[in-house]
């Protein structure tokens, strides 16, 4: 009796895996596997050029999706994933630079770097996964945790007021500001196409569930549950004051993207006063390396 | 290779330590710099962001050293050559990211130009109260290089050094300045370019689908890549194979920590540097490094001068530490005199590679200005009764 052996579809995501890391270390409803496939559909749609980007993430549950990504990817020190983009940036500005992490390592631990990166608008990607807890270290209360929130450092309730982070952001200089959550697959991809568009420091928030130390601990159902309640409490209100996106418990979620401006980036800014200050004494870094014969952005016009 | 000749200014000039230092991270190819100011260090990167512009390459003032000590990191795996510069507390906070250089491989140079401490301590004084923490200051085991220079001259030609050895060994090199020897003004003969040693990054000649980003060559040292060249790799602080990917087994960290100590340690004899002086028929022998150096010196000609046979060993490489040269020494020397600018710090080194066969003895001072030659003469003297 023959075998007919029918090979499964290739998943169109699975290329930008590195599958020999699977089994991933993400429990079961976790919204950070969800968030990496939205951002590989975003690679595909933007037509990116792979070899030509890296990805860089801090330490927690969401930073390991530097780990499993086939790209340049760094998994860096708590905190820290934006000074080391923004140095790898600096150096190569050729290559497309993604910060991909979670609330605690961006908003606490690195949250100085957050918003001088937001101020010097350093062209920088930035994917925060805002799960509302520190996840990795067993659920303890974030900078983002809203009041009345259970953790293991709050065991009697959260008090402390929380961030908003979109407001933060664009008080500090980000020229792109949204916010989605995990149910708002089509939309996050959309923005993630969107922000490689954008030069600048862009910055998306996605609200994404930890039901093993956050909607269990609080009796908030699990991860399809948390799908539900995302669903009936989103509202999609793009140009909202970020100053009233707040987040609470189980309040409305206002989605939606808030920022969109223009302003000069970093390296755009250092190169014209260089040039305003030095004239032709001034040498673009770019342009010194293709001098040394290797062609670092050329065909992107950034030696002209 | 040679020096890339828009980095050096060939000449002799009349330079302080920090100023000679920059020229020497800009002769060495660092193209690459983020610092944070704190004093007695900052006049190294007010230069490199006042030369950098006309040579090509980046000077990003950062929020803190923190972020400082990982944007060149970043930078390292741009491309760039990278360096960053601080002092006491700075150093301190940078403790992390020697840390994660050591376990990532990313070669760049850290300078501490050491003042008084602890906490803020002295800004403005001298000390060498961090040379522990150099070698010891970040979490966990492993091995680095540490360099002390004892003039402006130095300070040029072993920021080179630094840099050199960085790229060879793919490990962070700390160059331990003072206060005394950054401010100090002296003659700098900076060479011409082609006189110039530059060790080149250990880039890979395989291709991506050959190339293991950890795996090791003979020497220890694996290649290395940038990002943007197609490799598609990994690098993290934590635990790794030779793919770069975590792996958190007992065999694996033993077999990566013991090859990152082994790289250095194992090297010891290509890494020291020293400079000595009439050690073959010392008694004893006074072994000090960086400022204390000069001062010593002076102590040294007076102890002659009273007919005392006192040889000089002037540590250039601190780390890692010249142990097996201390040993041979002990067996046919009285006692070392060890003067520092901190409350015995190095000198427990060399008490224990000396062992049983000769004396230490510690000539100590908190910091605040440099030692009078009468306390290390006096020591000398005591040594050879």
């Amino acid at each position: 009796m023959s075998v007919t052996t029918i090979a499964p579809p290739a998943n169109p995501v699975e290329r930008f895996l590195r599958t020999d890391r699977m089994p991933h270390i993400w429990c079961p409803g976790c919204g950070i596997g969800t968030t990496v496939n939205c951002f590989t559909r975003a690679l595909i749609d933007a037509k990116i050029d792979l070899d030509h980007l890296a990805i860089v993430s801090g330490i927690g549950c969401s930073g390991r999706v530097a780990g499993y990504v086939r790209l340049d990817s760094f998994h860096t020190t708590h905190g820290r994933a934006i000074p080391f983009a923004t140095g790898l940036k600096l150096a190569n500005p050729k290559l497309q630079v993604v910060v991909y992490s979670g609330d605690g390592d961006l908003a606490a631990i690195g949250g100085n770097h957050l918003i001088h990166a937001a101020r010097r608008n350093v062209d920088l990607k930035v994917i925060c996964v805002n799960n509302l807890i520190y996840a990795m270290t067993g659920g303890q209360t974030a900078p983002t945790t809203p009041g009345q929130v259970v953790t293991s450092t709050n065991p009697y309730g959260t008090f402390d007021t929380s961030f908003n982070l979109p407001h933060l952001v664009e008080a500090a200089g980000a020229v792109y500001v949204a916010r989605w959550t995990t149910y708002h697959v089509r939309q996050l991809s959309r923005a993630i196409a969107e922000i490689f568009q954008k030069p600048g420091f862009s910055f998306i928030e996605i609200i994404s569930p930890c039901p093993t130390l956050y909607q269990r601990r609080n009796k908030m159902g699990d991860g399809l549950d948390t799908m539900k309640y995302y669903k009936e409490k989103s509202k999609v209100k793009n140009g909202a004051p970020t100053s009233e996106v707040g987040l609470d418990k189980q309040g409305e979620i206002i989605v939606g993207k808030f920022v969109d401006r223009a302003r000069p980036d970093y390296r755009e800014l250092m190169v014209n006063q260089m040039h305003e200050s030095l004239g032709s004494r001034f040498i673009d870094p770019v342009a010194a390396e293709c001098e040394e014969g290797e062609p670092q952005g050329c065909e992107e016009g950034l030696c002209s | 290779m040679n020096a890339d000749p828009r980095g050096v200014l060939s000449g002799t000039h009349f330079l302080d330590g920090d100023h000679a230092c920059c020229e020497g991270a800009l002769a060495a190819g660092a193209r690459f710099s983020a610092g944070y100011p704190i004093t007695p260090s900052t006049e190294i990167v007010e230069r490199f962001s006042s030369r950098i512009p006309t040579v090509g390459g980046t000077f990003i003032q950062m929020e803190d050293e923190l972020a400082a000590s990982i944007a060149i990191q970043g930078a390292v795996w741009g491309g760039a050559k990278a360096f960053t510069v601080t002092s006491g507390p700075g150093f301190s906070l940078m403790m992390e990211h020697i840390g994660y250089a050591v376990m990532t491989e990313t070669p760049c140079v850290f300078i501490d130009v050491q003042r008084g401490g602890p906490s803020t301590g002295l800004p403005t004084l001298p000390a060498q109260s961090d040379m522990m923490q150099a070698r010891w200051g970040s979490h966990g085991d492993y091995s680095l290089i540490a360099l002390s220079p004892n003039s402006p001259q130095e300070c040029f030609d072993l920021t080179i050094t630094a840099f050199n050895l960085s790229e060879r060994y793919r490990t962070p090199v700390m160059l331990m300045m003072d206060e005394v020897v950054g401010h100090m003004t002296e003659k700098v003969v900076i060479p011409e370019a082609d006189k110039i040693e530059v060790e080149p990054r250990r880039h890979t000649k395989k291709s991506p689908a050959e190339f293991l980003p950890y795996e090791p060559a003979e020497d220890g040292v694996p290649e290395m890549v940038h990002a943007g060249e197609g490799f598609r790799f990994h690098v993290t602080g934590l635990t790794h194979d030779e793919r770069g990917y975590p792996s958190m087994t007992p065999q694996t960290q033993d077999k990566l920590v013991r090859r990152l100590r082994s790289k250095i340690d194992g090297a010891n004899r290509q890494i020291g540097l020293y400079e000595a002086e009439g050690l073959d028929d010392a008694e004893v022998v006074v072994v000090s490094y960086g400022i204390t150096s000069r001062v010593a010196q002076r102590a040294i000609e007076l102890a002659r001068v009273r007919g005392i046979r006192v040889g000089k060993l002037r540590l250039i490489t601190v780390w890692p530490f010249p142990e097996q040269l201390i040993r041979t020494l002990a067996k046919r020397v009285t006692a070392f005199v060890v003067p520092e600018l901190n409350l015995g710090q190095v000198v427990l080194e060399i008490e224990r590679s000396a062992g049983s066969h000769a004396h230490t003895i510690s000539v100590p001072h908190a910091g605040g200005n440099v030692h009078r030659p009468e306390q290390i003469l006096d020591a000398i003297l005591e040594a050879a009764k």
